[in-house]
């Protein structure tokens, strides 16, 4: 494995052998190490063309615990929002020596088309590309919910999770349908129809347009977050509404079962698509998705980046 | 492919190292006893139990895993990360005995003091092999050794567990 | 001393192995074993000659972006492909929609001398689908253009693209229309369905494309005139010229090479060298649009020839240019989607990439179909060999060809435009050209 482009392109056993990796990591910061040598010497370019001030800490945060050196290109003033183009930027990283590019891009593919060119030989690691994919974030989303329900299996089978909201533009939803589908649990959206892309009905899961019908039922709700903007793009007629038919509130958790959790990508539109009560509730795990970013981040890291010859980093 | 070690010869061997570390350690309460997965962790557990037969009490017994401290990282595929425990004694102030199965160039000895290093400040270390085999490339000794075996570069030396691979024994191999 | 070129042993699209003897420009004889003693000779065994190829649909891109391509440079590609016509698009800078820029590109085409350019004239002014643009001087022009599109945008307006119907009935024009809604493609990168929904790339629902071919067929039956549907994409577009042929409306549609071979599942690369306006479609419109091509319901095989720089292929998919480059592989292509797969003959392509096109534009020495006495526009294709298409050994100035490493059949190796061969032994023959 040299890229972490797709959740598309990991075996179950390559998945599971990264929650396992971060499992371990975890539990070594948990006590007193704070950093481990493994990449010292390794450079990895935080490449942010957009803003995500936490995507990006995370990952900083995960390779300087292994004590990789760490550049950051952040939205602001970096090359790529002045119009220089991907490939410039990439030629820069190339000669600066970037063992990893994490990319935060706008456009769908921008990372892939990083990694399938000549621009560049380090690895790439696609941390959010327009609508299209967010491993990362999958991938610590299936961590949490396998510490959380997993019961001690190494997979997710047979776990029922609802992902709930703006399906058509979420990275995030995009990689939790295919890595729950991977590690064997059963995946439901639940969204407006203006809100699931045409050709959903091709992806390995159920579709429900009514909530309450879903709720009671599953193990784990997963909201996404939904922009204010969506309305005057006519997807649904006002926050008031979406809220009513799509919003996790006291009253559907409710009904939830009592081993059930909550989930959230953040950053939170609390009172649109998750009420502020829900989202401080026992059952929310939105706090600690946040934790377990590092120790899954790193466990990317180690997995790409330990076992890479020194050629292929250009030094 | 020839047997260097039976398994009635790693059981006494075995016996033997819970012996010497008991009279080399004669407060045994201090005693932490960690292996270094896999191999050196199954015998840090026989050895524990060793002990606390001879010594009347349970032993202190963890894993450290060395795999991120490891220098020779880019040399081969990324290995899975193995469980670290540390018993709840900690290490700081400890008697710590590292165990492992066979000592070669002393590389993963140098990385699991590493890997010590960053949990606490024991009071003293101390090493324990089943095999040692020779070839060291680092200033490193054991304390404690089962067998010493001479070898030639181009052998390899590989320990098998019931715990893993169903016998107790260890097999000399010649490589091309 | 006369000119005198000598075919041995050709193929005809129909199947009968004769000669064909040029003279002084003109097909003199078309008969088996010619004799002659003055001729210069090109043994063409094993090969068809065809009709010097009529595109209806080429983006030349002079004036105003000549680092993709220009006049001279599109028709050597042009000869290259077997083409004796192309009709230039009217998106340029500035924009053909008066008569000054279509005079300026069919003089530059007389001054290559490879081919005939026939400029199109833009529908509405600036291509803003508002004003019509000066279509009665621009047809009155040296360049006497008949053929009218905003290609690249869609005549959106329907009461503009009522007016613009009706007021070529003048001199028997055709408007021929980019179909996209453009409200339902806001923001569209690729054919949606399965792929974009995984890709995340915005997608371009067929529908677009489907109801303005609709509306217009519609249009053109209310109104008695003509239309032409550029580049057909999806199995619902043709359904709706099927039926509107069969209510004996007057449209005509093409489609491109690149829509009769690829689809969407290209785009999972990624890389815009696949980015098309219109996209590339599902497997299943792939086939319909086959059909329709042998059944003549899709009328012609155009290019969409679209040149774009490296700059604005080399980066993200949504920012990259639509189009692709297709002169070059056109025939080919063609080969390999419809003679190899035994939907089509030689004569239908023949009628698909000559004659049809050069009727619809009323190109008046084209598609001739090698009768005796019509000037001499062939081009000879060898379809028993194959080639391997290499983007950096193709005679366009741009390189955006989406056929890279494929192994096409049917190696084109003369093109005579006017009796003059073009291409020699596959190599552009310029010595000829009038300038
Ligand atoms: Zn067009």
């Amino acid at each position: 494995m040299r890229h972490l482009l797709s959740i598309a392109d990991l075996s179950k056993t390559e998945a599971i052998s990264i929650l396992d990796t971060a499992v371990e990591l975890a539990r070594i910061s948990d006590g007193t190490v704070k950093k481990l040598p493994t990449l010292r010497g390794r450079t990895i370019v935080n490449l942010f063309a957009e803003d995500s001030t936490r995507t990006r800490i995370s990952f900083e945060a995960a390779a300087k615990r292994l004590s990789a050196d760490v550049i950051n290109f952040s939205a602001k003033g970096s090359s790529l929002s002045k119009g220089e183009s991907l490939k410039d930027t990439a030629l820069t990283l190339q000669a600066m020596g970037a063992d990893a590019v994490v990319i935060r891009h706008g456009a769908s593919g921008a990372p892939q088309r990083l990694a399938d060119s000549e621009w560049m030989q380090g690895s790439v690691i696609n941390a959010g590309d327009g609508t299209h994919e967010h491993p990362s974030q999958a991938l610590l989303d299936a961590f949490t919910i396998r510490k959380h329900l997993g019961k001690g299996a190494p997979d997710l089978h047979g776990i029922k999770v609802a992902i709930v909201g703006d399906v058509l533009h979420s990275r995030v939803a995009r990689s939790n349908v295919l890595l729950l589908n991977l590690l064997g649990a059963k995946v439901t959206l639940v969204a407006p129809p203006t809100l699931l892309p045409v050709g959903v009905d091709s992806w390995p899961v159920n579709i429900s347009y009514n909530f309450d019908e879903v709720v009671a039922s599953v193990d784990v709700v997963m909201m996404l977050r939904v922009q204010q903007e969506r309305m005057t793009d006519l997807f649904f007629p006002n926050a008031r509404e979406y809220s009513r038919y799509f919003g996790l509130n006291a009253d559907r958790l409710s009904t939830m079962s009592p081993t059930s959790i909550v989930m959230h990508p953040g950053p939170m539109n609390r009172g649109l698509e998750i009420s502020a009560d829900v989202a401080d509730s026992a059952r929310s795990v939105i706090v600690e998705q946040v934790a377990n970013g590092v120790s899954v981040r790193m466990a990317i890291l180690y997995v790409l980046l330990a076992g890479q010859p020194l050629e292929v980093g250009g030094k | 492919m020839s047997s260097a070690l039976s398994a009635p010869e790693i059981a006494r061997a075995l016996i033997r190292i819970s012996h010497e570390i008991l009279e080399a350690n004669p407060d045994s309460s201090k005693i932490t006893l960690l292996g270094i997965p896999t191999r050196g962790a199954h015998l840090a557990h026989r050895i524990g139990v060793h002990m606390r037969e001879f010594a009347g009490h349970e032993i202190a017994v963890g894993t450290l895993d060395i795999t991120m401290h490891r220098d020779d990282l880019r040399m081969r595929p990324p290995r899975p990360i193995m469980p670290t425990s540390i018993p709840h004694q900690g290490v700081e102030g400890r008697e710590v005995i590292l165990i492992d199965d066979v000592l070669f160039s002393g590389r993963t000895i140098r990385s699991a003091l590493d890997a010590l290093g960053e949990i606490g400040r024991p009071r003293r270390v101390q090493l324990a092999v089943l095999v040692d085999r020779g070839h060291r490339e680092l200033p490193i000794r054991a304390d404690f050794v089962g067998k010493n075996i001479p070898t030639s570069i181009t052998q390899s030396v590989k320990l098998h567990l019931t715990e893993i691979d169903s016998v107790d024994e260890v097999m000399l191999e010649d490589q091309r | 001393m006369s000119q005198r070129y000598l075919l041995k042993n050709a193929q005809l699209p129909n199947g009968a192995l004769t000669d064909v003897l040029i003279v002084d420009g003109v097909i003199d004889s078309v008969a088996v074993n010619i004799a002659t003693n003055d001729a210069e000779v090109f043994d063409v065994t094993d090969s068809v000659v065809l009709p010097g190829l009529v595109d209806l649909h080429t983006h030349l891109r002079q004036p105003g972006r000549e680092d993709a391509e220009t006049v001279d440079s599109g028709s050597r590609a042009g000869a290259k492909g077997g083409f004796t016509a192309l009709s230039a698009m009217a998106n340029t800078s500035p924009v053909a929609d008066n008569a000054g820029v279509v005079e300026q590109v069919f003089r530059l085409g007389q001054e290559a001398g490879l081919l005939d350019v026939f400029p199109i004239g833009a529908v509405t002014r600036g291509l803003a689908g508002q004003e019509l643009s000066e279509i009665g001087a621009m047809a009155d022009s040296i360049a006497r253009v008949r053929v009218f599109s905003d290609d690249g945008n869609c005549v959106f307006d329907p009461l503009v693209m009522r007016r613009a119907l009706e007021y070529v009935k003048k001199f028997d024009g055709v408007i021929s229309q980019h179909a996209q809604e453009p409200r339902l493609t806001i923001g569209s990168q690729m054919n949606e369905g399965n792929v974009s929904s995984i890709l995340g790339l915005k997608g371009w629902p067929a529908i677009a494309e489907e109801a303005i071919i609709a509306r217009d067929v519609l249009l053109v039956d209310h109104v008695q005139s003509r239309l032409h549907i550029a580049h057909v994409t999806t199995a619902g577009g043709v359904e709706i010229i099927r039926w509107a042929k069969a209510r004996g409306i007057n449209v005509t549609a093409e489609v491109t090479p690149h829509h009769l071979l690829l689809t969407d599942e290209l785009a999972r690369s990624y890389d815009p060298v696949f980015k098309v306006n219109p996209p590339l479609r599902s497997e299943k419109d792939v086939m319909a649009l086959r059909e329709a091509l042998a059944d003549g319901t899709i009328d012609i095989v155009a290019t969409d020839h679209a040149p774009h720089t490296m700059e604005s292929k080399e980066c993200e998919w949504s920012e990259a240019s639509f189009g692709m480059i297709g002169l070059e592989t056109a025939l080919s292509v063609v080969q390999k989607a419809m003679i190899d797969t035994g939907i089509m003959s030689w004569e239908q392509v023949a009628d698909r990439l000559s004659t049809a096109p050069a009727r619809i534009a009323g190109y008046e020495y084209q598609g001739k179909n090698l009768a005796v006495g019509s000037r001499a526009n062939l081009t000879v294709i060898n379809p028993k060999k194959t080639w391997i298409v290499d983007r950096d050994l193709v005679t366009s100035k741009s390189r955006n060809t989406p056929f890279h490493g494929y192994e096409l059949p049917g190696v084109i190796t003369h093109t005579f435009f006017n009796g003059v061969p073009t291409l020699l032994n596959g190599v552009i023959n310029q010595a000829n050209g009038k300038k």
